[in-house]
């Protein structure tokens, strides 16, 4: 498995490490690079977090300072931080570089460019630079998009485009979450790694269609096989001959953790911190009454449609389908009355990672971006999903998925956007309490 | 009839005998009263899905006896004790908002207390004490430590108290010498120290069983305790077992093994789909032609562990059966 | 040769550094959830961050250094009851995921804007402004101390006083785990640990075992968010989710329901990761890996490392395979 992800991105990105460098010359800043600046006596840090319009981290956004003994030029890190240690107090200029802002969003007009701080040492001082949405015309001058998003009243549209963003993020969850809960539902396994199926989706993708510039849809298509692919190897080599020493699910989880780990580090190794687009042209958006979404949104919120409808039909239409939902329901049992629970469990593995594969291309497509951790952070999500729909059940991850979906984006009506996640997280918690199988789930039998 | 079941002790206790008289003019009716009930329940039902699995009216367990209950596999004997033990909830629970009708809900007396909405712990507590049909032998622990986490009143167990040793090594040393003790009685001594889990299946119920028996119950609730103990040891368990009531404990137990349940039980309860649908002394039981008919038939003295013998259909007869026994019954009566 | 040297003395001085003992510690605690109990607690990075938030921010407003530890610690308690209560009852997959969600509650709360008055949002606190009370304690004096490849300050941060404190209250806690794991109270929770119903059906509380653990082994992962906290800064994001699964690898290694297998597993894990990133660097020509990149191989080879472990000797390096018992249900 490793070493298919590690082939594949060390051919392509080996190639392709120039343009890659050009097109994001971000230094990698993970969690201990942000930390780099830490203040003492002697010395001081300027900081501050650049957000883009959507409360996504601004990546790579230079910054010059110049003051005291200082002229550089910094950039923001995956995480929309920068930092830089200063020796000297006193005033600082600070430049934001108006090119490295993505397009769809510019300065907001107010905020002073360059901005004057003052740094004083043993101390961090910060500063926020503020971006909205907006186009650049070719002569440099920028246009701003009305202010709808900020203010704090729920308006009907703010709440339509919100309830419309849940639902992409919902279709996209689903995808992704319906093979984990197959996955857990034939096997008992919590997957952890599931989260970094998506990301190679969405890599892969971007690998496809920008380094190797291969038409967009061949090389969704290309990326999916491979991700089956990627599934239908791992339980033949890795997940199969466990299963048959008879190790327990705990220690499979725990196998999944470091193979979590590991894939991790290994995107982090070809890609650094940065994010790769996969599509280069600027997204086209469409209107729908209050509701304002890209071109890319729609598609792929079509496809999430049609694919999770064909998932729905195979379970419960097709042979195999009756077949995988009698092996969740109890394998024993299933292996009894004829079924091939090992064919079923292989073809679980390829259709739950296909899914996956899907679900980040779209991914990226939507979020105008893929980095080494962007089906990290949607794994909880997953979880949340699939607990709330009832674990192993896969009509329960659908509603979960939907139901986290709109719950994730509609909080960002009364929340600021950090408190995204946590919501979704606090509803699980809540639902457990009440409904403890969770919304489609069963509860097991003791004795 | 008997004559050819082996008789394997001839001699019966005066405490056996009396157990046997204690319930000597109780009629043969499904769901009867006893002179002496310690546990009582009514209306206990269990659904699962459109599935219910046990719906039993009313039953009463005599004090200080015997009682097996029997029934073919899927009857619902393991799910009814998981319902008195606090292990599972009825379906028919009374709730807040929305449950049975008052006077059908389901209600559970072990003892005099109401457990109906106990959990397993404190039904544990209050001597009712299980063993499972599928061993839950502690297999990382040893032998003679899964024997220690039956007693009851130790003090180390609490976390303030468990840090000094001097606190808890009396009644640790009290716990040990009485698990020895039960572990010579179970022939299991010489595995003291070894993991459970590397004892024999047979092996692993004598130690749940022993295990149980360490926090003194007053009722001990056995579910299939002979299943895959070897034969030799079987004789000496049915000794145990007769010697705990003789000791004034109550005994309930699920057994396939019809030899069994007619050597030592004194009371036979009759599981089939879920209901009570005969109970007696174990010879009126047994030589009830409906039952025999129905649910021992030619079978009768086979092993009804065997699952061949056991299909849907016997089990349907059966219920028919005692179903039509009952009107016969009632048409006499009248 | 030179290199190598660096390389060794390198990993001597991550073994005895106060970061080391913290992930001793948080080890040790989560010991307690998982090696013994079988509780599946994916957030003990969160109980560190509960810990280090409480304890600074105690500090910060001016309250002595005892309440604040103190108040650390009651936060942890807090924090297991309300993760508990829903859980315990449940099967352990469901600790599994609400442990994992809360942890990163608490982090996305404290990196929030909101709060930056109180958490420093995103940037956390640094060092020196919670600081200064733990040092005033020290009794070691000022100046440096030498001893072969070990050269630090006696009482500045990083220093011998913070490594001492460290270590100590590691020891402390492997005297107070090995004291209550051979006692009855510990033999019910191996017992849980086996199968739950076997315990509940003989008269034990459950809940309330399990409960107590899991307050136990985060109160203990709060101390360790104190001790990691102390010597450096305070950063939301270095307490994350892949922290808790490096304080699960550490426990891993060094082998789950043993005492001293959390502080072996925390040594040999920072070990492995400089001996790796040091071969690579010194033997891999950087236009083929870089340095960034050998850090990344590093943690590639943790990454694999678990997956190994956990197969082929899930009893880790000081763990009996007979006595370990890996699932949970
Ligand atoms: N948790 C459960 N979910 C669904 N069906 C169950 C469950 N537990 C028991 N049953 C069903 O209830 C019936 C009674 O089972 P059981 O009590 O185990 O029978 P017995 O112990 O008499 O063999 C069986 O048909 C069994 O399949
Ligand atoms: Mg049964």
């Amino acid at each position: 498995m490793l070493a298919i992800v590690a082939i594949v991105l060390m051919v392509s990105l080996g190639s392709s490490s120039a343009q890659a460098a050009t097109s994001d010359p971000t230094p990698a800043a993970t969690a201990s690079a942000t930390a780099a600046c830490a203040t003492d006596a002697a010395t001081g840090c300027l900081q501050g977090t650049i957000k883009l319009p959507s409360g996504d981290p601004a990546v790579g956004i230079k910054l010059a300072i110049k003051g005291g003994n200082l002229d550089t030029t910094i950039s923001t890190g995956a995480d929309g931080k920068w930092s830089q240690a200063i020796t000297v107090a006193g005033p600082y200029t600070i430049t934001v570089d108006t090119t490295s802002i993505p397009d769809g969003a510019v300065l907001d007009s107010a905020a002073k460019n360059p901005a004057t701080v003052t740094g004083a040492l043993n101390k961090n001082t910060g500063f926020v630079f503020k971006i909205v949405g907006g186009t650049t015309a070719a002569d440099g001058t920028t246009t701003q998009t009305p202010d709808t998003d900020t203010g704090t009243g729920i308006t009907f549209d703010r709440f339509a485009q919100q309830f419309a963003s849940g639902i992409r993020l919902g279709l996209l969850l689903a995808l992704a979450a319906v093979g984990l809960s197959l996955i857990f539902g034939t096997t008992g396994l919590s997957n952890f790694a599931h989260g970094e199926q998506v990301t190679l989706g969405g890599l892969l993708a971007y690998l496809f269609a920008n380094v190797l510039g291969l038409n967009l849809i061949l090389a969704a298509i290309i990326s999916v096989v491979i991700c089956a692919a990627t599934g239908y190897f791992q339980d033949a080599l890795i997940w199969k001959p466990l299963r048959r020493r008879g190790i327990g699910t705990t220690q499979l989880m725990i196998v999944t953790i470091g193979l979590s780990i590991a894939l991790q580090y290994t995107y982090q190794y070809f890609l650094g911190a940065s994010t790769v687009r996969i599509d280069q042209a600027n997204p086209v958006t469409v209107d729908l009454g209050p509701v304002t979404l890209s071109q890319q949104s729609l598609i792929s919120m079509g496809i999430a449609v049609i694919v999770i409808a064909l998932v729905g039909w195979v379970l419960v239409r097709t042979r195999i389908g009756r077949a995988t939902r009698a092996v969740s329901d109890n394998p024993a049992l299933a292996a009894a009355s004829g079924i091939d629970v090992d064919r079923i469990i292989r073809l679980v593995w390829t259709s739950a990672t296909a899914l996956a594969g899907l679900s980040g291309v779209l991914l990226g497509l939507v979020l105008n971006g893929v980095n080494w951790q962007t089906g990290l952070q949607l794994l909880l999500l997953m979880f949340a999903a699939i607990t709330l729909g009832g674990l192993g059940t896969a009509f329960g991850a659908l509603a979960g998925a939907m139901i986290i979906g709109l719950v994730v984006e509609l909080t960002n009506l009364v929340l600021p956007g950090d408190f995204k996640y946590a919501t979704a997280l606090v509803i699980l918690i809540l639902v457990l309490l009440v409904r403890p199988q969770g919304i489609f789930g069963r509860r097991e039998r003791i004795g | 009839m008997s004559s050819d079941v082996p008789t394997t002790t001839s001699t019966i206790t005066e405490a056996g005998a009396a157990a046997k008289a204690s319930v000597a003019g109780v009629d043969a009716v499904p769901g009867v009263s006893k002179p002496d009930p310690i546990l009582t329940v009514d209306h206990i039902k269990r659904r699962f899905g459109g599935m219910t699995a046990v719906d039993v009216n009313h039953l009463e367990v005599q004090r200080g006896i015997i009682t097996a209950l029997i029934g073919p596999n899927g009857a619902g004997k393991t799910t009814f004790f998981n319902l008195i033990t606090g292990f599972d909830k009825p379906s028919s629970a009374p709730r807040l908002i929305g449950g049975p009708k008052a006077g059908e809900a389901a209600k559970t007396t072990f003892n005099g207390n109401d457990v109906g909405n106990t959990g397993a712990t404190k039904v544990a507590k209050l001597g009712m004490v299980r063993t499972f049909q599928l061993t839950k032998a502690l297999s990382k622990l040893t032998v003679i430590e899964n024997m220690r986490l039956g007693a009851r009143d130790q003090p180390g167990e609490n976390l303030f108290v468990s840090v000094i040793k001097p606190l808890w090594a009396k009644r640790e040393a009290e716990i040990t010498a009485k698990a020895e003790e039960l572990l010579a009685r179970f022939k299991l001594l010489e595995k003291r120290d070894d993991m459970a889990g590397s004892l024999s299946g047979g092996q692993k119920k004598l130690l749940e069983m022993a295990r149980a028996l360490m926090s003194d119950p007053v009722m001990i609730m056995l579910d299939e305790p002979m299943a895959g103990v070897n034969p030799a040891l079987t004789q000496s368990l049915l000794g145990h077992i007769q010697a705990l009531r003789d000791e004034g404990m109550t005994v309930l137990f699920v057994e396939h093994d019809m030899h069994m349940v007619r050597h030592i039980s004194d009371w036979v309860v009759v599981m089939a789909e879920g209901k009570v649908v005969a109970e007696g002394p174990s010879g009126t039981v047994m030589d009830d032609p409906a039952v025999i008919d129905a649910y021992l038939g030619a079978h009768h003295n086979t092993d009804l562990g065997d699952d061949s013998l056991l299909t849907d259909e016997v089990a349907e007869e059966l219920a028919a059966e005692v179903q039509n026994e009952k009107l016969t019954e009632g048409e006499t009566t009248a | 040769m030179d290199q190598l040297l660096q390389t060794l003395f390198a990993i001597l001085n991550s073994a005895i550094s106060p970061q080391t003992a913290a992930l001793a510690i948080a080890a040790i605690g989560l010991n307690i959830h998982f090696g013994y109990t079988g509780l599946l607690n994916f957030g003990q990075a969160g109980f560190m961050l509960i810990g280090a938030y409480g304890f600074a921010i105690s500090i910060i407003a001016g309250l002595p250094i005892i309440v604040a530890i103190i108040i650390a610690l009651v936060a942890a308690l807090l924090f297991a009851l309300i993760l508990g209560i829903p859980t315990l009852k449940l099967r352990g997959d469901y600790l599994a995921i609400v442990t994992l969600s809360a942890a990163e509650i608490v982090r996305m709360i404290g990196r929030s804007s909101l709060l930056t008055n109180f958490t420093g949002g995103s940037n956390g606190i640094t060092g020196n402004e919670y600081r200064g009370p733990f040092t005033d304690l020290s009794f070691f004096g000022n100046g440096q101390l030498d001893l072969g490849p070990f050269k630090y300050d006696l009482t500045g941060s990083n220093g011998w006083w913070f490594i001492a404190t460290a270590w100590v209250i590691v020891g402390l806690l492997c005297l107070f785990v090995w004291a209550i794991m051979r006692s009855p109270w510990g033999r019910v929770l191996r017992g849980i640990r086996e199968d739950e119903d076997a315990v509940r059906a003989l008269g034990k509380n459950v809940y309330s075992y399990k409960m107590q653990a899991l307050i136990l082994g985060g109160v203990i992962g709060a101390i360790a968010g104190i001790v990691f906290i102390l010597p450096s800064s305070l950063q939301p994001d270095s307490m994350g989710r892949s922290e808790t699964y490096f304080i699960f690898t550490a426990l891993l290694l060094g082998g789950a329901a043993t005492v001293f297998g959390p502080v072996l597993g925390a040594i040999v894990f920072f070990a492995i990761r400089l001996f790796v990133q040091g071969i690579a660097g010194q033997f891999i020509p950087s236009s083929i890996m870089n340095g960034q990149q050998t850090e990344q191989f590093a943690w590639i080879v943790i990454g694999v490392m678990l997956m190994l472990v956990v197969i082929f000797r899930p009893q880790g390096i000081l763990g009996n395979k007979k006595e370990l018992s890996f699932d949970v249900k």
